[in-house]
Parts: structure tokens; sequence; C-alpha cells
């Protein structure tokens, strides 16, 4: 049966497209831009403020993101990120806030089968392929500045 | 002799000596508490780990206490259970089985995905009529955070899910049959469900995988009792939700079967709107609650005479949909009525 597209389920399709309803697209835009702008401007605040206290460029980005990657740690342990994210949708997974997010919340939920079999096997369950594919291609995009500089030097 | 009298066409059954319905119990969580039914529940549990160590054994022990309290409710006890037949949605049906080896009943473990209801009540009342078996119990169960973990994403990660998704039911139901005559309801016919996949891959609209089992079977049982859908006060569906529910009264239409006003969804009812999950409840425990919380009393209470139950569900794995298989579904039908 599996695979095997006939008219019948065809017309099922059909139904199942017209009946099931739709997410709110422009409201969810709306949301997410608002809530991942905030995220953003509090990032901002905390790199200026570092900055008026002296830190120099590189030490107050990371001062930006320590804090951000602890806030959202320590929201996801409250049990506030995932309302929030329910929320906002995109606008709290793409910052680096939802990153930690995805990898505090299996390390909360995985900690009854163990440090090791549990905590350490599943948090990166989520994160782990942003992980596997950002560095990828990090090395891919590496290699063709590394080639396009030899050649222009040529 | 002729082996098959009581079987009627290819998949239905009748049930000459009408196996009772001598006790039924729910408990249920509390945003389950907080919905429409709340009041019908015997059981609303504030705390949903119920101050065990991990959700798998509080789901466990919620189907173990409703057990217990199904047979305290008419005096039974586990000697006088000939069979506990019962499943869940955890893998290895755990929570069944654990809950069995603290009720020291002979146990059949079921696996049907939300169906488990129906599925056990079939089987537990062909025990019965078969002369097998005096007494058997019949129970279910799901908790909304072991299924995420098992099915979705940890509870704490700040996903989306599309409106059309459902929400796990925290919640057990146990339903005791017996051989007994003095007990007003009693299970009279039966359909056997058989798996139906219309080709659907959205694990999220698990309704939508479910309806064309539900309308399945609904046409072979009125087809092969030789009934028309108005000959129930009642045809009552799982956990299709909304979605699913307006599928499957479009399934029927086509059929030429008509529910006008004789239908319910546990899925669709057992959250009110209001309360914000999304196209309503799912999981063993939706059906199971529903029953043998609301519907068996307003039968016990002569509100309701014929009634035609049937658990929906849909029998995929986390395996499965991310290899990309479609979803099957499966549903079974129980006729009850009040003698």
């Amino acid at each position: 049966m599996n695979g095997g597209n006939t008219s019948k389920h065809t017309s099922y399709d059909e139904k199942v497209k017209r009946l099931s309803p739709k997410s709110e697209k422009p409201m969810s835009l709306v949301k997410a831009f608002v809530v991942g702008g905030l995220i953003c401007v509090l990032g901002q605040l905390i790199r200026d403020t570092g900055l008026a206290f002296g830190l120099d460029e590189e030490a107050a980005a990371l001062l930006c993101t320590f804090l951000l990657i602890f806030l959202s740690a320590l929201l996801t342990g409250l049990g506030v990120y995932d309302k929030l994210g329910r929320f906002a949708g995109a606008g709290s997974i793409v910052p680096i806030t939802g990153f930690a997010n995805s990898m505090v919340s299996p390390a909360m939920e995985f900690k009854r089968e163990g440090y090791i079999t549990g905590v350490g096997a599943k948090m990166f369950v989520i994160a782990g392929p942003v992980l596997v594919y950002g560095i990828c291609s990090s090395i891919l995009v590496g290699l063709i500045y590394f080639f396009l500089r030899i050649a222009f030097k040529g | 002799m002729n082996r098959n009298t009581k079987r009627r066409g290819r998949q239905s059954y009748v049930l000459p000596s009408k196996p009772r319905v001598k006790s039924f119990a729910a408990i249920a969580g509390k945003k389950e508490g907080e919905g429409p039914f709340g009041a019908d529940f015997d059981i609303v549990i504030s705390d949903d780990t119920l101050g065990e160590k991990s959700w798998e054994r509080a789901e466990s022990r919620m189907l173990e206490d409703v057990i217990r309290l199904c047979l305290e409710k008419k005096d039974l006890l586990a000697e006088g259970v000939d069979a506990f037949l019962g499943g869940d949605l955890l893998n290895q049906i755990v929570s069944a089985s654990f809950a069995a080896r603290q009720l020291g009943m002979p146990f059949l473990g079921l696996y049907g995905a939300c169906s488990t209801m129906a599925e056990s009540l079939l089987i537990g009342s062909m025990l019965i009529d078969g002369g097998f078996a005096q007494n058997v119990v019949c129970a279910t169960c799901s908790h909304f955070s072991t299924a995420e973990r098992q099915y979705r994403f940890p509870l704490e990660m700040g996903s989306v899910r599309p409106p059309y998704a459902q929400w796990t039911v925290t919640g057990a139901g146990a339903t005791a049959l017996t051989a007994e005559q003095n007990h007003p309801i009693a299970i009279e016919s039966l359909t056997l469900g058989a798996v139906v996949d219309y080709n659907q891959n959205d694990e999220n609209n698990m309704g939508a995988a479910m309806a064309p089992a539900a309308a399945d079977t609904l046409r072979r049982h009125l087809t092969e009792m030789n009934r028309s859908a108005d000959y129930y006060d009642l045809i009552v569906t799982g956990d299709l939700g909304r979605v699913g529910q307006a599928l499957f009264e479009e399934l029927c239409a086509d059929h030429k079967i008509e529910l006008k006003g004789r239908y319910m969804d546990c899925g669709s009812e057992i959250f009110a709107p209001e309360q914000n999950l999304y196209a309503g409840g799912s999981g063993c425990g939706c059906s199971a609650v529903v029953l043998n919380g609301k519907l068996l009393k307003e039968m016990e209470r002569g509100e309701r005479r014929r009634m035609l139950f049937m658990a929906t569900g849909a029998l995929l794995s986390p395996t499965t949909t991310l290899q990309g298989e479609s979803i099957p579904g499966i549903a079974h039908a129980v006729s009850l009525e009040v003698c």
C-alpha cells in the first residue's frame, strides 16, 4: 500500500490539505521578528556595556555570547524558554539562545538515563546536526577562500 | 459443527453470552481535569510525576492505580481476575508490563497504539464469551511527558507545532468485564479493524492518518451487522482530533453513512478549545479516560442505550517516520448496549 499513490489517495490528500488548519503566517512572522529582535537588542546592550567598561571588541563579543547562553540555559532550567519558543517560533530558535536551549533541554530530559548514556549521549541529539553541518560548511568556505586567494595573488 | 457461528461477514463478531461491564475507572492528568470532562474522572492527579523518579514509572503507576481502583469499586480481588489485557505507547509496552508485575495477574500485553482500549475490550470480551475467563481487566494509559520524549522533542525545548498537531493525554482507564449477567452494560458485537494506509506522511497530522481506518471499520461494522448508523445513540472515535474528525465525517458521507448528531471524537472533546492544545487530545489514555470516565457512566445511568466505541491507532514509530514511511492506521469497534 505504501508508496502506491492511487487516485483514491490523491483525492484524500486534497481533503487533508483543505481540512488541516494552516499556521498563521503573518502573525508568526511578526512574533518571530519582535522576539528575535529583542534577543539581539539584549546582546547589543551587553556588548555595548562591556565596551563602556573598557573591554576590547573581542572580549565584549565573548561576554555577550556567554551571557546570552547563560540566560537561555537558566530560562530553560526554569521552564520558561519552551513557552517563549511556543510563542516566538524561529525568533527564539535561530539566535544563540535557541542553540543553548537545544542542548540544555535534552541534557535535562535524559538525566534519568545516567550521566554518560543519558546526558552525555543525548545532549547533542538536536544540536549535533547543526554542529556537523556548521563545521563542514565552514571548512568548505575556508578552502574556497584559501584557493581564491592563491588564484588572485598568482 | 459450524465453527463460525459467531462471525458476521469477514471482520465482525456477535457475542451471544453478552459479557458485561462490571466496573470501570479513569484517572486523568491536570490539563485533562481542567477540560470539559474534568468532573467525570475518578481521580485528577495534580502532580504528573505521582512522586515517582521518572515519567515512565509515573505512567506505569497510573495504570496500576486505575486497575486497583476499578477492582475496588466492585470488591473484585486481583486473584479473581483471570486476565489483564492492556498496553501503552512506550517502547516494549513497559507501562503495562511493569504494572502487571505489581498486580500479579495473568497478563496479555497488547500493542495497537491508541486503539488499545478497544483492542483490549475486543479480546477480553471474546475470552469471556469463549468460556475461557470469568473476569478480565482491560486497561491502557498514556502520559504526555513519556510520549513527548519518545516521539518528539525534550519537554523544555522551545519548539513549535503546527496547528493540526495533537496533545498526548495524561491518563489511564480500566474496564473490568465479567461473565456474570447482573450488570446493565453488555458488549454485544465487535469488529476487528484492518490496517488502512492512505499514504499520509506527516507525523504531526495523525488524525489524517487514522481517519480512513476509522471510516473503514465503521463501514464494515454497519454492513456486516446489517445496521445503519442510527442503530446507535452514539458512535465514538478515539483520538482523531478536530482535523481527523472532519476527515472522518467526510469519508463517512462519501460512504453514505449518516452520522448527524450521533457522533463524537474523544480527542476533539477532551480539551476545551480555549485550552489552546492544537487539534485536541491523542494517546491510548485519551479514549480510555473518556470511555471509563464519562461514556460508561452515561450508559449506566441509562442516558445512552447503544454505543459503538472505536478507538483509533496510528501504527508508526519514530524510526519509520525518519525513514520516510507512511503512517498506517487502525480502528477496532466494540458495540456496547444497556440490557
